[in-house]
C-alpha cells in the first residue's frame, strides 16, 4: 500500500518460536535462524523469542542456551496462545518485523532473506508448500482436499494465490503484528487459517513466497484416513466460524494494550 | 400429608436453605443463585398447589402432567449447562490472557534482572 518497498535498515525484526516440548530439535533451529541472520539478514535486526508453551522438558533450557529469549508459559496453551504472547511482545517491545516460525525445524530459516524483503508491500506474508518449490510435500487425499478448500476460499477473499493457508511459517508487519496482539485465535486452525482470515477482513494485505519444508526433525505425523476426515471437518468448520464472527476492529495507531510500554 | 407433599416441601425447603448457606460463604453468587432459587419456588409451588400442574399440561395439551414436569425440568437443565458452558469459555480466554501477560512480565523482569546484575 505505502510507497516504500522494503523496510527502512535496521528494522527490528523478531523471530517468535512457539515450542511445546521440542528439546531435540529447538537448539538447532535456533542455531539456524541465528546463522541466517548473521548470513543474509544483514539490513535487519533479528532477535528470537522463544515461546514456551508449558513444556515438561528442557525446551526453556536448551532455548535459553542456544542464546534465544525465553518466555515460558505456565501451562499448555496452543500455538495460538504461544503466538499471541509472541505478539504482544514483539509490540510492546517496538519491533518492526514479526515472524512465526516452527520449533521443529520444518521451517528453513534461510527463506527468511525472501519473505522479509516483502513487507513492505504486503502486510502478511507466508511461506507456502505447494508452491512449486523443492519436492512436493506429501499429504493424504482427504487432507489434501480440504487444504484446497481452505487455499481457494482464502484466495478468493485475499484476491491473491493462496496455496498453503495452513502453514506456520509467516511474517507479519507493524499493522498485522498489531491485531494479531490482540485477535490471536486459540481454537485448533485459529493459528494458520483463523489468523489469516482475521487478517484479511481488516484489510491486511496477504502475500505468499513458495518456501521448501524440510521433513520433521522429531516424530513424524500421524495420518490416519479418519484423523484426516475429521481434519477436513475441523477445517470447514474453523474456517465457517471465521466468516461469520464478528468482524475484528483494527486497532489504531497507538496501541491500546494493557500496559502497552513506549515503543 | 401425602408423601409428594412432604417429599416437596423438604426438597424446595432443603434446597433454599443450601442456596442460603453457599452464598453466605460467598461460594455461589447471585447470578447463579437467581435460577435456583426460581427453581426452588417453582418446586414449592408445585407442592402446594398441584393443581396448577394438571390445568397447565390441560392448557398446553399435555396428556400425562408428570410429562410437562419432566420436560420443563430438562429444559432447565439444558439453558443452565449452557450458561455454565458460556461462563467456561469466558473465563478460559481470561485465564489464558493472564497466562500470556504473565508470562510477558515475568521475561521482561528477568531481562531487567540481567541488566541489572549481569553477573546472576
Amino acid at each position: 500500500m505505502q510507497e516504500q518497498s522494503r523496510p527502512a535498515p535496521a528494522a527490528r525484526v523478531l523471530v517468535i518460536v512457539p515450542a511445546w516440548n521440542e528439546e531435540e530439535s529447538l537448539p538447532s533451529t535456533v542455531r539456524d535462524i541465528e546463522a541466517a541472520a548473521a548470513a543474509d539478514l544483514a539490513a535487519y535486526d533479528v532477535d528470537v523469542l522463544v515461546v514456551d508453551d508449558g513444556s515438561g522438558d528442557a525446551t526453556a533450557r536448551v532455548a535459553a542456551a542456544a542464546g534465544a529469549r525465553v518466555c515460558s508459559l505456565p501451562f499448555n496453551l496452543g500455538v495460538g496462545g504461544a503466538m499471541r504472547t509472541g505478539y504482544r511482545y514483539a509490540v510492546r517491545h517496538g519491533y518492526d518485523v514479526a515472524v512465526q516460525l516452527d520449533a521443529d525445524g520444518q521451517h528453513d530459516a534461510r527463506y527468511l532473506a525472501r519473505l522479509l524483503p516483502l513487507v513492505g508491500e504486503a502486510d502478511l506474508v507466508i511461506g507456502a508448500r505447494f508452491a512449486g518449490e523443492g519436492e512436493r510435500y506429501r499429504v493424504s487425499l482427504l487432507r489434501g482436499a480440504a487444504m484446497k478448500v481452505l487455499a481457494r476460499t482464502l484466495s478468493r477473499m485475499a484476491r491473491t494465490r493462496l496455496t498453503d493457508v495452513t502453514s506456520g511459517y509467516r511474517v507479519a508487519n507493524r499493522r498485522a503484528m498489531t491485531l494479531f496482539a490482540l485477535h490471536y485465535p486459540a481454537e485448533y486452525l485459529g493459528d494458520t487459517v483463523e489468523s489469516t482470515v482475521i487478517a484479511i477482513r481488516a484489510g491486511c494485505t496477504v502475500r505468499q513466497v513458495p518456501v521448501e519444508m524440510r521433513t520433521r526433525q522429531g516424530g513424524t505425523p500421524s495420518q490416519t484416513p479418519f484423523k484426516a476426515a475429521l481434519y477436513l471437518l475441523r477445517a470447514v468448520v474453523a474456517l465457517g466460524l471465521a466468516l461469520v464472527r464478528r468482524r475484528p476492529v483494527e486497532p489504531m495507531a497507538p496501541v491500546e494494550l494493557p500496559g502497552s510500554a513506549a515503543a | 400429608m401425602s408423601s409428594s407433599l412432604v417429599l416437596g416441601l423438604l426438597g424446595s425447603i432443603a434446597l433454599v436453605a443450601v442456596l442460603v448457606e453457599l452464598m453466605r460463604r460467598r461460594h455461589l453468587r447471585e447470578k447463579y443463585a437467581v435460577t435456583w432459587f426460581l427453581v426452588a419456588a417453582g418446586v414449592l409451588l408445585l407442592t402446594v398447589a398441584p393443581g396448577l400442574l394438571t390445568l397447565a399440561a390441560d392448557l398446553v395439551g399435555v396428556e400425562v402432567p408428570a410429562n410437562l414436569l419432566f420436560f420443563a425440568a430438562s429444559m432447565v437443565l439444558l439453558i443452565l449447562t449452557l450458561q455454565h458452558s458460556f461462563e467456561l469459555g469466558r473465563l478460559e480466554e481470561r485465564s489464558r490472557t493472564l497466562a500470556e501477560e504473565l508470562a510477558l512480565l515475568r521475561l521482561d523482569l528477568e531481562t531487567l534482572r540481567q541488566e541489572r546484575d549481569p553477573e546472576s
